[in-house]
């Protein structure tokens, strides 16, 4: 199978466990949401040298993972895909930076293999936190989230549109690149070249898609407004107990570098 | 609207890159009927049919739905009036759940929220597709994503129903009940296919369009039994009033071609062909 076709299918499954029923899936969208946003600026506004401070943050998404009783390798799966994005972006920091640091017995650890370690995490806690968010409250119901908290419709509408129609759009990819591989028979075929225009044709029909798409809205009567029935959900006193439990210690676990607090805790009981 | 007819007068279309996909082409089409419209591919069928909602305009001729002119001002109530069913239903299921895909023609006429979910669950009833409500559309079967997308029409209660090629790509049991569910609607049909076995069950009267042209308007026994219309207009007899290709051998309807395999060398085939 090709990997683009594997990938996929796993999207899909996340899809499916949006469908669960547990405490933190019931949970109105917005209180998730909003929860996730302040783990990411948490997360993302430590010093660049900081690593020890970020590992308390994994309670979090280990939390949800548990009490909405999503598969960890499934979810570990997806993040396993953005590592050589981070790595990308943190690789040369070793190179530049040469300051040492620290010292790891007779190691000198510079500045750079800190800094790359700290993107790494940083990138793994906030696409864990990302993907289970959608796991646990589903596309379609961050959206309606989102355009309640003020994002603009049209904004809403067209990441539903992306979501919708990026099934359909990976489908027909995924069949003309299972096409060129049948009839390139094992070899590179016309190699890059080819590519282009595959690339160009699947534009080329997802523009008439896109247009037939606006002839069935319009032929039910859509002028240019979105209207959507409004879920039930309600924010209620859960919500408020979930958010600001867990953004109350954000703050802390921003503001104190716990794992050092309790460090110094243990070495400063013992004799 | 008391009349729910379909009248087409001197319908020509000139597409911008000059092709002339509509020909002088005319028709009225009563209250309650069931009309198939059929005609090889670039017939013209796809272009007429996007005519019939507003969504090309004539470059001359006119429209006439109900006892209203279609005319860029009416769109609103021609589009209530006239249901549309697109051939490639992910075109028409567009919204995250199948509930909101319904919802949205009835949402976008302006009707409350109590009405609007009495209207869903009544299409969904009617296309019997009730346990699918709060389903994601990629995650139906082909003839579930049909069906429903007729629900999404049939909320909007529309008077004429307009289909373009109903069964293509349904196997063979959800083609058997979407026809059945099709034959229980009393509006006034337009169907567009080259399912003619459908047309045959599904509609009294056939238009057959022919390079932009009506070449036949009439009962649909009575076309289909036109042999040499047929062939002129690339089209073939529906499989249900062709003979029985065992007991009436001598009746080859397609041509003997050679086939389009590479050659076997000295090999000798002596099949059997004993019955």
């Amino acid at each position: 199978m090709l990997a683009i076709d594997g990938s996929f299918l796993d999207f899909k499954q996340l899809d499916l466990l949006a469908l669960r029923q547990t405490a933190v899936h019931r949970l109105d969208a917005r209180a998730k949401v909003l929860t996730t946003f302040c783990f990411i600026i948490c997360v993302v506004s430590f010093d660049r040298y900081e690593i020890s401070a970020m590992l308390p943050f994994l309670v979090y998404p280990a939390v949800l993972m548990a009490v909405g009783d999503l598969p960890g390798s499934c979810i570990l799966r997806k993040i396993v895909i953005v590592v050589p994005f981070a790595l990308l972006i943190g690789i040369f920091n070793p190179v530049f930076d040469r300051q040492v640091i620290m010292q790891l017995g007779p190691i000198d650890i510079w500045g750079g293999w800190v800094s790359c370690a700290s993107i790494l995490i940083r990138s793994l806690l906030t696409t864990s936190v990302a993907l289970i968010l959608v796991a646990v409250t589903g596309f379609p119901a961050i959206c309606e989230a989102l355009e309640k908290l003020g994002m603009p419709k049209v904004f809403a509408v067209q990441l539903l549109f992306l979501y919708r129609y990026i099934f359909v759009l990976t489908d027909e990819g995924v069949r003309t690149a299972r096409a060129r591989q049948l009839r390139t028979f094992g070899k590179r075929g016309f190699g890059i070249s080819q590519f282009g225009s595959m690339v160009g044709h699947l534009l080329l029909r997802t523009w008439d898609r896109a247009e037939r798409i606006h002839m069935a809205m319009l032929a039910r009567g859509f002028s240019g407004e979105f209207r959507t029935t409004r879920s039930q959900n309600r924010f209620g006193r859960k919500e408020v107990v979930f958010m600001g439990g867990w953004i109350s210690l954000f703050i802390l676990l921003r503001a104190y570098n716990a794992p050092k607090l309790l460090g110094s805790l243990i070495t400063g009981t013992m004799p | 609207m008391s009349h729910h007819k379909v009248e087409v007068k001197n319908l020509h279309h000139v597409y911008p890159d000059g092709t002339v996909a509509l020909h002088d082409v005319s028709f009225r089409i009563h209250h309650g009927e069931s009309v198939a419209i059929i005609g090889a591919n670039g017939a013209g069928k796809s272009t007429l049919l996007l005519h019939l909602n507003g969504y090309l305009s004539a470059t001359s001729g006119e429209i006439v739905i109900g006892d209203t002119l279609l005319i860029k001002g009416n769109l609103t109530e021609i589009r209530r009036t006239v249901g549309m069913v697109f051939q490639d239903p992910d075109d028409q299921l567009f919204m995250p759940t199948v509930f909101d895909d319904i919802a949205f023609g009835p949402l976008n006429m302006g009707l409350s929220t109590r009405e609007v979910e009495t209207r869903v669950i009544e299409a969904l009833g009617r296309v019997d597709a009730a346990d699918l409500r709060d389903k994601a559309p990629y995650r139906l079967s082909g003839g579930e994503k049909k069906r429903v997308a007729i629900a999404t029409v049939l909320s909007m209660l529309p008077e004429i129903l307009v289909l373009d090629e109903p069964t293509s790509g349904l196997d063979p049991h959800a083609r058997r009940q979407l026809i059945a569910l099709l034959k229980a609607f009393h509006h006034t049909r337009i169907t567009t296919s080259h399912d003619l076995d459908m047309v045959l069950e599904l509609c009294d009267r056939t238009i057959v369009l022919h390079d932009g042209r009506v070449m036949a308007d009439g009962p649909t026994l009575e076309i289909f039994g036109n042999e040499e219309l047929l062939k002129t207009c690339r089209l073939e007899k529906p499989f249900a009033m062709q003979g029985c290709p065992i007991c009436s051998p001598g009746r080859r309807i397609m041509p003997v071609q050679k086939p389009l395999v590479a050659p076997h060398g000295d090999r000798h085939h002596d099949h059997d062909h004993k019955r």
